[in-house]
């Protein structure tokens, strides 16, 4: 039987199988990139909002604690979304003729919900609770930013699995003292090391067995 | 044996790749299940919301407390035990929830007050200091004048809790150097030579 393919292609099957291989790596890391970028995550996306409320203006400006309104978030799952009356308790007076406020005015006095766009969202399958971040001296700004900063809310973090496993294999690291939890501007002094190690034992955080096991956020 | 599978493989390939991609389909049912969580929306009730108000002339579960803790207008009484710890509670509930307002020493100069809302009257006057602690507990209950009632903010145990820190805030207005303890007394009349900018007797300056 004559040989159907030249010596000379074995160099061009070569190449190609390299270039297979290359082409499947890319095709790979690709879709990688893809799922963990913010086109996915929403990360860093501002959302429109019915009102243009601004974080940066009430706590930045006006120092107002994050717990004013978001009343839940020492005692339960969700921080919680205040009820419009919490807004009229300043708004009742103040600029409480201001055409951009209508739509809070029209809340409280129709009843009915301000329907505020959700920005951060996790999957149904996960079980995150803020009180125990709250109490164990993870502080807001370590997954939520520097909200102080921000005039319209966006999420800071990638909000990954990946994500919350870098913190939840090495807790040390952004532990803070209970009084700088809702502090916007802490940032971790040069020794975070030994402080972390500190503040770890003294509110007995898991292990880190403990917490990466699977029930630890998924029921 | 060999010469016959050929024709096959490309064909299983494709069957199994094909029963893959179903696996990986857009509908993401785990993560997004049939279930209401806190605040989301719902079509199945009228006015939208997940979460259902109280049905009328029912008592929510642990809301008897709130019963238990109120006192009258013109009592005096305490109900809750007073300690360091409640102190400390009051202390912070009273920065989240009247600082804005008061102000962080109670004088009605808070960073809201500041920006137009009704300048609140400063704890320091004589009748502020003479209302009895129902009082007091009454108007963070069911609000008073511009400000409105903060029950739904504030439980009935921290709303103590902020009375006993105003009660505080008035106290450290006008104690003499004689009420204080003995070694608090000699801090305050010989204080040690400190870094500047802490240590004030206040408490933070913010």
């Amino acid at each position: 039987m004559a040989q159907i393919f030249h010596r000379s292609t074995n160099f061009i099957s070569k190449v190609s199988v390299f270039f297979g291989a290359l082409l499947a790596a890319l095709a790979l890391g690709g879709v990688m990139g893809l799922a963990r970028a913010p086109y996915l995550t929403n990360q860093n996306v501002t959302r429109e909002q019915p009102i243009q409320f601004s974080h940066k203006h009430h706590v930045g400006d006006d120092g107002i604690d994050c717990r004013y309104c978001h009343t839940g978030v020492e005692t339960s799952a969700t921080a919680g979304i205040p009820p419009t009356k919490t807004c009229m308790n300043c708004h009742s007076v103040l600029f409480n003729n201001a055409g951009y406020l209508e739509p809070v005015r029209e809340s409280y006095r129709t009843d009915k919900a301000i329907e505020w766009v959700r920005v951060h969202r996790l999957a149904d399958y996960v079980y995150f609770n803020h009180s125990i971040h709250v109490n164990k001296g993870v502080g807001c700004s370590s997954c939520h930013g520097q909200v102080n900063q921000m005039p319209l809310m966006f999420q800071a973090s990638p909000l990954l699995m990946q994500w919350c496993l870098d913190c939840h294999r090495n807790p040390e690291a952004v532990l803070r003292p209970r009084d700088q939890v809702f502090n916007m501007d802490w940032k971790a002094p040069s020794n975070q090391a030994e402080i972390g190690k500190r503040l770890a034992a003294e509110y007995k955080i898991p292990s880190v067995d403990q917490l990466q096991s699977c029930s630890t956020c998924h029921r | 044996m060999i010469s016959a599978s050929r024709p096959r493989t490309p064909l299983l390939c494709a069957i199994v790749a094909v029963l893959l991609l179903a696996g990986c389909s857009l509908k993401q049912d785990m993560a997004e299940q049939p279930k209401d969580r806190p605040l989301w929306p719902s079509d199945f009730f009228t006015d939208g919301r997940s979460a259902r108000p109280l049905v009328e002339n029912t008592v929510a579960r642990g809301a008897v407390i709130e019963d238990e803790m109120a006192v009258g207008k013109e009592s005096n009484a305490f109900p809750v035990p007073l300690n360091m710890e409640l102190l400390e509670r009051g202390e912070s509930r009273y920065k989240i929830f009247c600082s804005p307002c008061h102000g962080l020493q109670g004088d009605g100069n808070g960073m809201v007050a500041m920006r137009g809302m009704k300048h609140p009257p400063s704890y320091h006057q004589d009748r502020l200091r003479q209302v009895p602690n129902g009082y007091v507990y009454d108007v963070i209950t069911n609000g008073f004048g511009a400000m409105l009632s903060y029950s739904a903010q504030i439980p009935p145990r921290d709303r103590w809790a902020i009375v006993a820190y105003l009660r505080a805030l008035q106290l450290s207005r006008n104690a003499k150097i004689s009420d204080l303890p003995p070694d608090v007394r000699e801090k305050v009349l010989h204080p040690p030579a400190e870094k500047k900018g802490e240590g004030a007797p206040g408490g933070k300056t913010e």
